[in-house]
């Protein structure tokens, strides 16, 4: 026979307002199993607590109902103390009497009947419950970050001076990312590359940290402190322990005319190539898509020309298996394209540009070297028309939500191209400038103000071209809607942060959640902002939500401080609310019949195939068995299975009827 | 093919071409037209302004007449009427709570079981036939406009690209012609200020006609009654205001299709236009 104590809080006037709690106390005792019932003011104050473990040791209780708030808020403080006076925390159980009752009646006789019988359902519970312990697992300390731009660089630096192993994996050829295309940076006007480079270089550097560039993730298996990651390292055709980095091969390749990624198509690159100067590692790749030698059989121009031999028309791609304890996803975004506008040519105009292209006409590295020239002809633009919200906040044509980094940056710009064309006009089509940051009104201000940016609100319907200029048809919805037209000679298109290409596809590897635009979901919007729903993976940057780089190194830094605070154990705990396939003796073995359907349904992957063999080795059956490291407990296993094999650790079967019959 | 047919009030009045055209090159492509028997206006540009329920009452009556007359599909070659017809049609569809009204005032059920499409839809559908068929291909530079029902608003209408459409010009090189890259497809013509305010009807249709001949259009095809009246009927106003002698006809997709089918100009009204339909000898038009 069981002996239960029941403890009834009044949560102050929470639940003694409307339930007789005195009563309630007294109504169970009556209960069968129940030995002790009290009731107290505040049963998660200190004095309650210390009632609570007195009463188990006096009247030997094996189990105790609490009967009080919600289990969110207080089942770990109760059963941590019921742990101290010597039972198994897991028979300690809360009844909700708070939410479930008091809050949500009217004072009266049949609250005070319902909170009685919440209790009677716990009690029962109870009495089926078994003692349980925490899941141990242990830890891989070697973090994984996938994405080398601004935000991967920040968590691999962070991680690996918390004294952690990071293995950087990057999909392009160098690290870097977006903001190694950036000419300069709001709102301090800082140039780009100049903060970048040496982070780059100190990842690149750092001894902690292995950089795995012009790689992608293939695969993840396993669970928090224990992935196996399948990294897919494409072949640079190069030896990359032969290759200097000195260039030769990049100077004497005869393929000059390929489209540029890195100055977003406005400059041309070799088919043998580093994306740009500063590129870490300094290592070139052929593309060969593009390459001679690989369309036509001949021409290895660059392996007669490299001096140390490096190059390997023959390598493949290579596939490595990595142990990691912890991945972080930082693999950024991309930006709408200027063909997605109908009402801007489709992109059909050569000087219709988007932001990242201007960044790279801006820039000193770029296509022609910070010269502000228009692509179509070469000519300095004296008229620009920047267009804020291209495709954001417009739900008939590109996405509802706002772009957030584009006010800024359209700031920068039209502040950039007055700083180089002093004659030149600029011109801002807005819907609200949301300058919410530190210094960055402060910054929009200076454009509008020191510059002479001219600001209209309103937008800008159609742009068409006509005798070489592009004739902008907007509105000035502060002068009444008064139609506005510039004849610009060029325009640029803030167009709207999308997630990255192939976001999706990841997502489902790592088995993270996704919202319908792409990007990756966090566990909480406010409360656990860098953690997903999969225990073990982080999030950092734009991959999340368009981001600036100011929050993206603070997020990233967050993300660092999770994983370095998950490495800081051996061993992880975690709750065994988990599921379980019952095992039993020979011949049975269990009453799973290896049908696994469950499998399919559950949406952790943590339900594994196992093969029970004799000593002879021959196998007898195979059956489903599920994983503690991996089960979230969720229990959609335990509904599917045909035979009611499966059962939820501290919500069996035999609990949850218990609990229904006694009502 | 059997469809029903709703010609409208301006295909029996200022746009008589349209309708004759209309209907030389459906028979000509073996398109047989049911006339929807006892129909009413529209609504036109005046009843949706004024009151809501009449403007869905009266296209409600046409559908409910085609309907009684056994027609799935109407035609509606004016722009107008077909975006009266489709607005009606899913109004009700949205607001069923307000079909027992409408049923009382035109004192016949309506199921909205019609098809409404526009002539662009039931050409497109023939392209293949019509380019097998054409026997004088239209050679000519054209400006293909669409003007503003045909493609707005996008929810109501659902056709082709709202910005850019690109439908005709489809329809017009598979009969041979050129069509002009311009900005211009679905800008306003004036519209209904054809009567009150002719002087912004020259202005607006004015910006259409000289770009287009600035690109080299030697035609400005139209697929709706309201934008032809004012680039051939208000060319005069046009001339005027922009001190200049456009000759550049306008013509109708139909008329267009037409000709290329080798039907007699006369059937398909061109001497009714105010333009003339003569061109010029051009340089650079693709042969």
């Amino acid at each position: 026979m069981s002996r239960i104590g029941v403890f009834t809080c009044h949560c102050g006037e929470n639940i003694g307002a409307t339930v007789d709690c005195v009563k309630v106390a007294e109504m169970c005792k009556d209960i069968p199993g129940v030995v002790h019932s009290v009731e107290y003011k505040y049963m998660c104050s200190d004095p309650g607590q210390r009632q609570m473990q007195e009463a188990i040791k006096e009247h030997k209780l094996d189990g105790v109902v609490v009967a009080a708030c919600s289990p969110r808020m207080h089942e770990p403080t109760f059963r941590r103390a019921a742990g101290d006076a010597g039972i198994n925390p897991y028979m300690c159980e809360m009844a909700n009497l708070r939410e479930h009752c008091s809050w949500v009646h009217e004072k009266g006789e049949a609250t005070t009947q319902k909170a009685a019988d919440l209790i009677r359902v716990l009690v029962e519970k109870v009495k089926h419950n078994e003692p349980l312990h925490p899941i141990k697992v242990p830890v891989t300390r070697t973090a994984m970050v996938i994405g080398g731009g601004v935000g991967g660089i920040q968590v691999a630096l962070d991680i690996a001076n918390g004294g952690h192993k990071v293995v950087l994996v990057e999909k392009s050829p160098s690290i870097g990312g977006h903001m190694s295309q950036l000419s300069e940076t709001f709102p301090t006007l800082d140039c780009s590359q100049c903060i970048l480079t040496p982070r780059m270089v100190e990842a690149a550097q750092h001894p902690n940290i292995t950089l795995m560039t012009y790689s992608e993730v293939e695969k993840v298996d396993g669970f928090i402190g224990n992935f196996k990651v399948t990294v897919r390292k494409k072949a640079r055709k190069l030896d990359e322990h032969l290759c200097t980095g000195c260039g030769l091969c990049i100077q004497k390749c005869p393929n000059k005319k390929i489209s540029d990624e890195f100055n977003e198509g406005l400059g041309t690159r070799t088919a043998i190539y580093v994306p740009f100067p500063q590129a870490v590692p300094n290592k070139p790749v052929i593309d060969t898509l593009n390459c001679t030698y690989y369309k036509t059989g001949k021409c290895k121009v660059c392996e007669k020309m490299c001096p140390t031999n490096a190059i390997r028309f023959d390598q493949e791609d290579e596939l490595v298996t990595l142990d990691i304890g912890a991945i972080v996803l930082a693999t950024g975004f991309k930006l709408m394209k200027t063909d997605a506008f109908p009402e801007y040519g489709y992109g059909k105009h050569k000087d219709i540009i988007d932001g990242m292209q201007f960044e790279r006409l801006a820039s000193a590295s770029g296509p022609t070297s910070g010269v502000m020239k228009r692509p179509s002809d070469g000519r300095s633009p004296e008229t620009v028309v920047f267009i804020a919200c291209s495709g954001s906040r417009d739900r008939a044509k590109g996405v509802p939500y706002c772009s957030k980094i584009c006010c800024m940056y359209t700031a920068k710009h039209a502040m950039l191209y007055k700083h180089k064309v002093h004659s030149g006009k600029a011109y801002v089509f807005y819907m609200d400038i949301r300058a919410a940051g530190k210094d960055y009104d402060e910054f929009v201000r200076r454009a509008i103000e020191e510059d002479e940016v001219k600001y209209i609100r309103g937008r800008v319907s159609k742009i068409y071209e006509e005798d070489g200029k592009l004739i902008v048809m907007g509105a000035d919805t502060l002068m009444g809607g008064e139609p506005v037209v510039i004849k610009a000679d060029m325009v640029v298109l803030a167009t709207a942060v999308q997630s990255n290409d192939r976001s999706e596809e990841l997502a489902q590897t790592l088995h993270v959640s996704y919202d319908s635009y792409g990007f990756f979901a966090e566990a909480h919007p406010k409360l656990r902002p860098v953690e997903t729903n999969t225990a073990g993976i982080f999030l950092a940057g734009a991959c999340q939500a368009p981001r600036d780089i100011p929050e993206t190194v603070a997020q990233a830094s967050g993300a660092a401080a999770k994983v370095v605070g998950l490495f800081s154990n051996e061993e992880l705990t975690r709750e065994p609310i988990v599921a379980v396939v019952n095992r039993q003796a020979a011949p049975v073995y269990s009453t799973c019949v290896g049908c696994f359907i469950c499998q399919g349904a559950c949406p952790y992957q943590a339900i594994e195939q196992e093969e029970i063999m004799a000593r002879s080795g021959e196998v007898i059956m195979t059956l489903a068995r599920i994983n503690p490291g991996l089960c979230q407990g969720c229990g959609t296993c335990v509904a599917t299975c045909r035979t009611k094999a499966i059962d939820l650790q501290g919500f069996s079967n035999e609990q949850l009827y218990a609990e229904l019959m006694t009502l | 093919m059997r469809i029903g047919y709703y010609p409208g009030c301006s295909l029996l009045g200022s746009s008589r071409e349209f309708d004759e055209s209309a209907r030389a090159v459906l028979k000509a492509l073996g398109v047989e037209l049911v006339e929807v028997p006892d129909w009413n206006c529209c609504g036109a540009s005046s009843a949706h302004i004024l009151n809501h329920e009449l403007s869905i009452a009266l296209p409600a009556r046409i559908l409910a007449l085609a309907e009684q007359a056994g027609i799935s599909e109407i035609l509606a070659p004016c722009a107008a009427c077909s975006n009266r017809l489709l607005s009606a049609q899913q109004e009700l569809e949205k607001h069923p709570e307000l079909l027992p009204g409408i049923e009382k005032a035109i004192g016949m059920p309506y199921k909205g079981s019609v098809k409404i499409v526009n002539i662009l839809e039931v050409l497109d559908r023939l392209k293949v036939l019509i380019s097998v068929l054409t026997t004088a291909p239209f050679r000519k530079k054209v400006a293909s406009y669409y003007g503003c029902l045909l493609v707005r608003p996008p929810r109501v209408v659902n056709f082709d690209r709202p910005e850019d459409p690109q439908s005709m010009d489809l329809l017009l090189k598979a009969v041979g012609a050129t069509p002009v890259e311009w900005p211009f497809k679905t800008e306003c013509c004036g519209a209904a200020f054809s009567v009150t305010r002719t002087d912004i009807v020259a202005k607006l249709s004015g910006k259409l006609v000289q770009d287009a001949v600035k690109r080299g259009a030697d035609a400005i095809v139209v697929a709706c009654p309201m934008c032809h009246s004012n680039l051939d009927l208000r060319r005069a106003e046009i001339n005027e205001y922009l001190q200049k002698e456009y000759a550049v006809p306008a013509m109708f997709i139909t008329q267009v299709v037409g000709l290329a089918l080798g039907l007699d100009p006369k059937a398909l009204g061109l001497h009714r236009h105010l333009v003339p339909v003569a061109f010029a000898e051009t340089a650079g038009v693709q042969s």
